[in-house]
């Protein structure tokens, strides 16, 4: 075959279709329907298969991203699924909620003159076939007795339980909610990861043979220490999330009809509030939707209120769009369903109706300044420029703190804003005890959560003795007398003993 | 850990103390172990049922059980009263949550229960005890019928007040004048606890700020997840904010914003009522075929007989509700 170049290729990225904006903003079915196997195939002829490609660096999990595509576009597609599978536990998740452009997508030559290779949308592909198919890599696994705990079922959690139970270690996942996969559960909404896709990759952890319990608050149940000390966990990985709502301090926002966007989200993904009274969860949405932020959590939430039957939602930013946070496909699809957006405006206060109920804030215009410590242009208030702005239901989505449980119940050495401190190979201060995702980094991405979930699985293989073939190195298979320096190696505590 | 939770938690005793509040005992080993006094659990009755935090309200270590006392208030905790049997499950049942109590070296306090609020406080005048402090007990019921656990609380104190708002039990009004009385006799209290509705507390509170007692009080604000996550619990503490299911949910009495706790548990009270209507409405329907009340004890008796007393002010709100999925 001829070497493939950009004027051989075709040249538009192929779309993916998507429900009509007017449709879908009334309801919860998929945002974003996926390739068909025409497109996907088509797609897959757009990548020039770099030698060495740009994309495979940019992608936090590495993914041998032109090996996967050439195997789609060879229609081998199981083996297309095993590359992706080899470096991505949750192709399907990662797919829908990457911020490709930032990543894999930002960095392919293609879009230098097009527009770039449609990585996660190929992606997305592989992996509802691999879901469709029942397709999973199941490695035969001998038990090598270690027990391992995590703590979390988000996908650093995921991740980690699912490389552990690989290499035959006896895992459960602890959840202190009702149902697992944290915030892609209880945040991030079913029209853009339905829930089915977040049980089949569930199912395939269990068919791993990861035990999940839920409803387990560790800390207060049960401590870190404890299930090192007296439950005989060899190891513990730690991925519990940022989770706790940020609020700005100005006056009003207890007043009734104030919100955390974790709180709004909550109720709806969590506890079908949105199908109250039938579940029992209430949720008493206002007419008119102010949300304050514009990251991922606040697009979900705008595009939650609308969908409940909120009359109008408001996005409310201090920044422009150039600086949000948000997936750009998400601002595009907000836009596309009617959210207004009012760039450069800063609520300072909210306002009473009298009767303790929110009735609007009071807003600031701002400009952009100098770059501030994020590297961004810092907002600055207009003066003289005070408004009112009108809304009966007001979402804060600026931000999340360290959740304190851990911090609260344990030893564990914690950084100066409450993060779990991790060296490099994401170890904590306590021996046998692992930690990644977010609660180490603050809020961050999906695919950075099940990065260091795998990351913190390497490292603790290495801490419990699990060489990279995946067998325990015992001294029956070293033919020596079953000691090493004098210490019995049968002797689990052997293990935990951890270079400083 | 087993897997005995995975089709939920059983209830292995019941009692009901009248016809609105009533206990229940639930098989949860690790929880009984781990429970300290001033902490709770959320619990969630069945895959439609919403999160509903409940004081811990004593455990046994060697049964393995928690036990909880419910006030059945609106619709979920009605369902419970109605629905909960011995053998039944609760479909979560989640903590210990919360920072438990800080006994500190407390010499001498008083303990002061409002209505339910005396099966919160007992499991802490038990620790106090344990702890060698003098307690004294105060708790305060509307009226005899509603008495429990009178015996149980009394046993824990050093001395021992009961009041009712109308005299037919103890001393006649509210549990202030109980604490009035305590103050005036003992001239060394370290410390007050007061738990109840909140208007009680604040009252409790207000009592004591003259003679600057320390005055703890545990707060009940709406809940949805009980770990820190959604931030619906915060509660004004002086000049900050503080969520209750993490930082507390007892704080200082004299720091606390009632009004503003007050306000806020009418966040969904248009919804609430509606939710009640809907399920004694569903109740209503299905009684004659599959129920027999009789065989089932008080709470089967259903909604009609415990209609909520409704505040009519409290409803004419014009409120919205979230739209059912897809539409
Ligand atoms: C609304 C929203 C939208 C988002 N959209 C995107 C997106 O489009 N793309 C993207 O890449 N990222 C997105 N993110 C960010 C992304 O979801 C997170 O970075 C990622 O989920 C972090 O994973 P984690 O495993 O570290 O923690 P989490 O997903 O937060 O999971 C932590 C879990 O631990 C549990 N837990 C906490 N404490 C305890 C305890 N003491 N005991 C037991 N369990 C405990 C929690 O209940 C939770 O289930 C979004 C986030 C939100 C909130
Ligand atoms: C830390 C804490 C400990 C508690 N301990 C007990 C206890 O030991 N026994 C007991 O009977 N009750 C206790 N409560 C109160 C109990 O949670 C509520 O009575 C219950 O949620 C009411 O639900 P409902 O559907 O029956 O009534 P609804 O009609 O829904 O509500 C009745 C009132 O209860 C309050 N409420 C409603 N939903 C919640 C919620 N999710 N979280 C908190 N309050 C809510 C509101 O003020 C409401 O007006 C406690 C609350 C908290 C926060
Ligand atoms: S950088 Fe673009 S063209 Fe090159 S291999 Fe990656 S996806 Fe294909
Ligand atoms: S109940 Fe959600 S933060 Fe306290």
């Amino acid at each position: 075959m001829a070497k493939k170049t950009i004027r051989t290729i075709p040249q538009d990225r192929t779309l993916m279709p998507v429900q009509d904006p007017a449709e879908r903003a009334r309801n919860f079915a998929e945002v974003a329907l996926g390739y068909e196997l025409d497109a996907a195939l088509n797609e897959s002829e757009r990548c020039l298969l770099c030698p060495e490609a740009n994309c495979v660096p940019a992608c936090p999990v590495a993914i041998d991203i032109p090996g996967f595509i050439e195997k789609i576009s060879k229609r081998d597609f199981r083996g297309a699924y095993d590359v992706v599978a080899d470096a991505n536990l949750l192709p399907a998740i990662c797919g829908r909620v990457c911020p490709q452009e930032d990543q894999c997508e930002g960095v392919c030559p293609v879009g230098d003159t097009l527009e770039p290779v449609a990585i996660g949308r190929l992606e997305r592909w592989i992996g509802d076939m691999a879901i469709a198919e029942g397709w999973a890599n199941l490695p035969y696994t001998e038990p090598n007795g270690f027990k391992v705990g995590v703590v979390g079922s988000g996908p650093a959690g995921m991740a980690c339980a699912a490389d552990m139970a690989k290499a035959g270690c006896d895992v459960t996942i602890y959840e202190a909610l009702h149902r697992p996969g944290g915030v892609l559960r209880y945040g991030i909404p079913d029209f853009r990861l339905p829930n089915e896709v977040i049980d089949a990759e569930y199912a395939n952890l269990t068919r791993l043979g990861v035990k999940i319990e839920c409803s387990t608050l560790v800390g207060r149940l049960f401590t870190i220490e404890q299930m090192i000390d007296e439950m005989g966990y060899d190891a513990v990985f730690i991925g519990t999330g940022a989770g706790s709502p940020q609020f700005m301090g100005i006056p009003g926002e207890n007043l009734i009809g104030v919100l955390s966007a974790n709180e709004f989200l909550t109720r709806c993904n969590l506890m079908h509030a949105g199908e109250f009274p039938n579940y029992d969860t209430p949720l008493h949405l206002g007419g008119r939707v102010a949300i304050i932020g514009a990251g991922n959590t606040a697009m979900d939430a705008m595009r939650v209120a609308l969908r409940l039957g909120a009359d109008k939602v408001h996005c409310v930013y201090r920044r422009t769009r150039a600086e949000s946070p948000a997936r750009v496909e998400e601002i595009d699809h907000a836009e596309e369903e009617g959210i207004e957006f009012h760039w450069l405006t800063a609520p300072v206060e909210i306002l009473d109706d009298g009767e303790g109920n929110a009735r609007g804030m009071r807003c600031l215009a701002m400009e952009l300044g100098e770059p501030d410590a994020s590297g961004r242009p810092r907002p600055v208030p207009i003066e003289g420029s005070e408004f009112e702005f009108e809304a009966d239901t007001i979402i804060y989505a600026i931000g999340t703190n360290a959740n304190p449980i851990l911090g609260q119940t344990s030893d564990l050495k914690l950084n100066e804003w409450g993060y779990i401190e991790a060296d490099d190979t994401l170890a904590t201060s306590m021996a046998g005890v692992f930690a990644g995702g977010d609660i180490v980094t603050g809020a961050a991405t999906v695919i950075l959560a099940m990065g260091a979930g795998r990351k913190a699985a390497r490292s603790m293989k290495a801490y419990l003795g699990i060489r990279d073939s995946e067998t325990v190195y015992r001294p029956a298979q070293s033919g020596s007398d079953g000691k090493i320096f004098g210490i019995d190696a049968e002797e689990r505590n052997f293990t935990r003993i951890r270079a400083a | 850990m087993d897997n005995r939770h995975e089709a939920g938690f059983e209830i292995v005793a019941r009692e009901d103390f009248s016809d609105v509040t009533f206990l229940l005992e639930i098989d949860h080993p690790l929880m009984a172990k781990a429970a300290r006094p001033g902490q709770f659990v959320i619990t969630i009755l069945h895959d439609h049922g919403e999160r509903i935090p409940l004081t811990i309200a004593d455990f046994d270590r060697e049964r393995g059980t928690v036990t909880l006392v419910i006030q059945a208030a609106g619709k979920s905790t009605r369902e419970m009263q109605q629905t909960c049997r011995v053998g039944t499950r609760l479909l979560s049942v989640t903590g210990p949550m919360g920072e438990p109590t800080d006994l500190g070296d407390v010499r001498k306090v008083v303990l002061v229960g409002g209505g339910l609020g005396v099966a919160p406080v007992f499991p802490q005048a038990r620790a106090y005890k344990e702890n060698g402090a003098y307690v004294i007990g105060i708790i305060g019921f509307r009226t005899k019928e509603l008495v429990f656990w009178e015996d149980k609380f009394k046993a824990c104190c050093d001395e021992f007040i009961i009041c009712s708002d109308d005299g037919s039990v103890g001393i006649k009004g509210l549990v202030t004048e109980g604490i009035k009385r305590a103050i005036r006799k003992h001239g060394d209290i370290d410390r007050l606890v007061a738990i109840g509705p909140p208007i009680m507390m604040k009252a409790a509170a207000e009592t004591t700020r003259p003679h600057g007692i320390e005055t703890v009080v545990s707060l009940n604000p709406i809940m949805v997840d009980g770990t820190g996550m959604c931030g619906g619990c915060r509660v004004k503490i002086g000049d900050g904010i503080k969520f209750a299911c993490v930082d507390g949910p007892e704080f200082d009495g004299h720091e606390v914003d009632f009004d503003d706790l007050m306000n806020r548990l009418q966040r969904y009270k248009a919804d609430e009522k509606l939710a009640f209507e809907k399920w004694s409405e569903d109740c209503r329907q299905q009684l004659p075929e599959d129920s027999d009340p009789a065989a089932a004890g008080p709470a089967a008796s259903g909604p009609e007989r415990q209609q909520p007393q409704v505040d009519a002010g409290m409803f004419d709100g014009t409120y919205r509700m979230g739209m059912p999925k897809g539409k």
